[in-house]
């Protein structure tokens, strides 16, 4: 299940901070759905967990969590998410000092992996 | 008083030299990148605890924040964990050593449930969790927890705190950890009253954390209480500012 990597994932990365080799240097957001339904969990190169309904990692953080805040509501169908990623993306291309116009999209359904697009990040502004 | 627990700042005193031999957010730049002397670890997610004892019940409090420095990350973490009917135990620091250090402890506190078929005592268990942070004394574990609980037959209430090496301080009255310590001392002596019955202690231990957090900018974003009484343990969660 999505919890059960998520925790096993947090306790590998909090065993490498104490490690010879050190901690393990990646952030992630892990993403799925189970039979409890979906979930999303934001994980810390520390092993610091916690689960969210949204979230963002590096500098991204910085400009898109406000937006999801504001505009991500339960239940939402694919078609609303991917419109708020665009969003996200687009405030990052007007305000973002980085320009990164391409991104890559990964969605995932009770049915499995059900997209995996590129983002023309030209064509959302 | 004797709830002071003195907190040396991150360049000298004890543990300075055990926090550098530990891989520190900062080293390789991860996000901010801003250089982390001036913080210490222990200030790295942003916490507030307290523990109150009241008439037979003990209560305790702390806010929901999980953050990276500046940034608001999560508003929902937990930091409170029932160790058994009659031990709660609060983790103040940092997130990952919150959530390492309480699932290690479940672990000792079930193994003595199940070796010695009774439950460790909340002084019992203060002790144990005294020496586990000790073993770590070179490479601690970032976390300086609070234990409350009802001690023996007659469930005296019982609160204990520590620092980040096991370093215990025994009050009747509450104790406070945490990056809102400061605050959280103020409002406790002034609004604490002993003898408190369950209600009034969670309206007390309430008050004084929502007003301490709202000076820390590392705190607050919600709150949650536990309350432990002989018959009963109730979960309230505080309605706060989120800023």
């Amino acid at each position: 299940s999505t919890h059960a990597s998520a925790h096993f994932i947090r306790n590998e990365l909090a065993k490498a901070i104490r490690s010879r080799g050190g901690a393990h240097q990646a952030n992630s957001l892990l993403g799925g759905v189970d039979e409890d339904g979906p979930s999303m969990y934001h994980l810390d190169y520390l092993g610091s967990l916690e689960k969210v309904n949204f979230g963002a990692q590096g500098y991204a953080s910085y400009f898109s969590l406000s937006l999801m805040d504001r505009h991500w509501k339960k239940n939402m169908t694919m078609e609303e998410g991917k419109e708020l990623l665009k969003l996200c993306i687009s405030q990052l291309d007007t305000r973002f000092i980085i320009n990164n116009p391409n991104f890559r999209l990964v969605a995932v359904t009770a049915e499995g992996k059900v997209l995996d697009e590129v983002l023309d990040g030209h064509a959302s502004t | 008083q004797a709830g002071l627990i003195s907190r040396s700042d991150s360049s000298s005193g004890e543990g300075s030299r055990a926090r550098r031999a530990v891989e520190r957010p900062g080293r390789h730049k991860q996000q901010g990148g801003r250089r982390r002397g001036a913080m210490s670890i222990l200030e790295y997610n942003g916490s507030a605890l307290v523990a109150m004892t009241g008439k037979n019940c003990v209560a305790i409090a702390s806010d929901t924040r999980f953050g990276a420095q500046q940034l608001t990350i999560g508003t929902n973490m937990k930091r409170v964990f029932k160790m058994n009917d009659k031990t709660l135990l609060g983790l103040s620091g940092l997130a990952s050593d919150v959530m390492t250090v309480s699932q290690k402890l479940r672990l000792q506190t079930d193994m003595y449930k199940l070796q010695e078929e009774r439950e460790m005592k909340p002084s019992v268990f203060n002790n144990m969790l005294s020496s586990f942070l000790y073993a770590r004394r070179f490479g601690p574990y970032f976390v300086e927890p609070l234990v409350a609980g009802l001690e023996g037959p007659e469930n005296k209430p019982f609160i204990a705190g520590q620092d980040l090496l096991g370093a215990s301080v025994f009050t009747d009255d509450f104790v406070v950890c945490g990056t809102s310590e400061q605050e959280l001392f103020g409002t406790c002596e002034s609004f604490y009253k002993p003898n408190l019955g369950p209600d009034e202690l969670f309206e007390t231990i309430a008050q004084c954390m929502l007003a301490a957090v709202d000076r820390d900018c590392l705190a607050g974003w919600g709150g949650v209480v536990h309350i432990l009484t002989p018959t009963k343990y109730i979960v309230k969660e505080l309605k706060g500012r989120h800023d």
